[in-house]
């Protein structure tokens, strides 16, 4: 049941990932990058991580895929055109750029022997529990240190809007 | 999947029907209810030819919007334009299924040890340990029906209905979260069936309790699911009908039975959170919870009915500069006393 169910999704969040880049419609993309963010928490969920399954579905696949939708509908994109000389220098650049990477992604992944799949369960405690204690016991200096950037991005949205006004 | 599972799966999907098919039947009479409430606070009638007291009208809307002509306009985008209906009804729908509407079933009788499976015996679908969490993923997946719908149709109303819509709900959503934080810190869950189990006496109600989170709440709420004096999404004056405007036929039904679900949940949710869920003496259980769950229905019509629509810019300036900090306010002061009491009588 959870092998099928594994398959399934890779096919969901595979397959919609290559339509994001695929598709010409930019809320087409959007669309199929909201799915692909709802089969990475399909994924969680097998892994029994729910706490981490929702939040992915509420900030990822809720917040802030809404805001690149709602940019891309307020500036009527219809159409990505390709564009006109198709295949200059630049384009088989970034072909061998491409094609590079992916195969050093390969050897690092033949490389790993990957462990049988664990899950997240830990008796008689909850995932949310868990989660909390990590973040305030174990990873409170990095979680900390990323609320204080994010704090600074939010300053910063607002110095930006205040300087065009 | 092994023989012993078989029997058990079918009872859920029994289940999961039955509790479908109630919903919708309660939804079909929240859109009477409405009318007919409308009408007294009015000083109108209301439907009441079709069946006595017009208890059969939402049958009669319901044969009418099947068999209107389905017109799909020509500029609309169709892909999207067909699929937006259809999540916001899923959206309004699924969330049913974590909401505890009876202690157990009373049924251990008959499915003998098959009760503990898949828990058949319990008053809730499913008893989701991050069941809040997952309320607030599905409804703010339930934006794009409104958004897509709104921008599918390729008519300036819909679309500003539709991006309305959009922000509204995403800006109450946090006001929304904010409010129930406290009811979480206080019963220790994410779970709603925790929850409700936490307020088995009356002056343990979150009424009680979380008095300004109840309030904030209830505002939140109705902003989220876009009642009067929120429904700027749809107001008529300015927008013909926001992002419904092309939408005809069983299309436009799906919205509508999407928008009197999204009412019901909301007043479901209230009375889970707030009021105790099924707890109640005498009464069977699920009297109490549907007592409750349409008190607060009434209570959105009755608002509906008494007050006008904000304007927009007002809506959203009330939302951040009012309801976010009191919200704040609310968390901080709820976690502080909690904390207090904890270490001196707790």
């Amino acid at each position: 049941m959870e092998t099928l169910m594994f398959y399934i999704l890779s096919v969901v969040t595979v397959g919609s990932a290559v339509f994001v880049v695929l598709l010409r419609r930019p809320v087409y993309n959007v669309l199929f990058m909201i799915l692909t963010m709802i089969g990475l928490a399909g994924f969680f969920i097998l892994l029994r991580a729910e706490f981490v399954a929702m939040v992915q579905l509420i900030v990822y696949a809720g917040a802030i895929m809404v805001l690149f939708l709602f940019v891309i509908m307020l500036l009527n994109i219809d159409q990505i055109r390709p564009p006109v000389q198709a295949r200059d220098i630049r384009w088989w650049a970034g072909a061998l750029i491409a094609f590079a990477l992916f195969g050093l992604i390969l050897v690092v992944i033949k490389g790993i022997v990957l462990p049988a799949m664990e899950t997240a369960v830990v008796a008689g405690q909850s995932n949310t529990e868990l989660v909390a204690k990590e973040l305030f016991t174990t990873y409170l200096l990095p979680f900390e240190i990323a609320s204080v950037l994010l704090l600074a991005a939010i300053i910063g949205t607002v110095v930006l809007i205040r300087k065009q006004s | 999947m092994d023989q012993g599972l078989v029997i058990p799966a079918l009872l859920v999907v029994v289940k999961v029907l039955l509790l479908l098919g109630a919903v919708l039947t309660f939804v079909a009479y929240a859109t009477l209810l409405e009318r007919r409430v409308l009408g007294f606070i009015q000083v109108r009638l209301g439907p009441n030819r079709v069946g006595p007291w017009g208890l059969l009208q939402p049958l009669a809307d319901g044969a009418k919007l099947l068999l209107k002509e389905e017109v799909t306009v020509s500029q609309a985008t169709k892909p999207v334009y067909l699929v937006a209906p259809l999540i916001v009804v899923v959206c309004a729908l699924v969330p049913f299924g974590v909401i505890p509407f009876a202690k157990g079933l009373g049924l251990e009788s008959i499915l003998g040890p098959m009760a503990d499976r898949f828990s058949l015996n319990t008053g809730v679908i499913s008893d989701v340990n991050v069941g809040i969490l997952l309320i607030f993923a599905i409804s703010s997946l339930g934006a794009y029906g409104v958004l897509l719908g709104g921008w599918s149709s390729n008519n300036k109303y819909s679309l500003l209905g539709g991006v309305r819509a959009g922000a509204q709900m995403i800006s109450y959503e946090l006001a929304l979260s904010l409010s129930v934080l406290g009811v979480l810190l206080l019963a220790g869950s994410l779970s709603l069936v925790d929850i409700v189990e936490a307020q088995d006496k009356v002056w343990k109600w979150y009424i009680f309790r979380q008095p300004l989170g109840f309030l904030l709440f209830l505002i939140a709420g109705a902003a989220e699911i876009g009642r009067t004096p929120f429904d700027l999404l749809e107001c008529e004056n300015e927008l013909v009908a926001g992002y419904q405007t092309e939408y005809s036929s069983m299309k436009f039904g799906l919205f509508y039975l999407g928008e009197y679900a999204h009412l019901l949940f909301l007043s479901a949710l209230v009375t889970t959170l707030f009021l105790g869920g099924w707890q109640g003496p005498i009464l069977p259980p699920a009297v109490w919870f549907l007592g409750k769950m349409f008190l607060f229905a009434f209570f959105f019509i009755w608002v509906r009915g008494t007050y006008p629509r904000l304007r927009y810019d007002r809506v959203m300036k009330f939302g951040w500069k009012v309801l976010l900090p009191v919200g704040l306010f609310n968390v901080m002061v709820t976690a502080l006393v909690y904390t207090i009491y904890l270490q001196h009588g707790g």
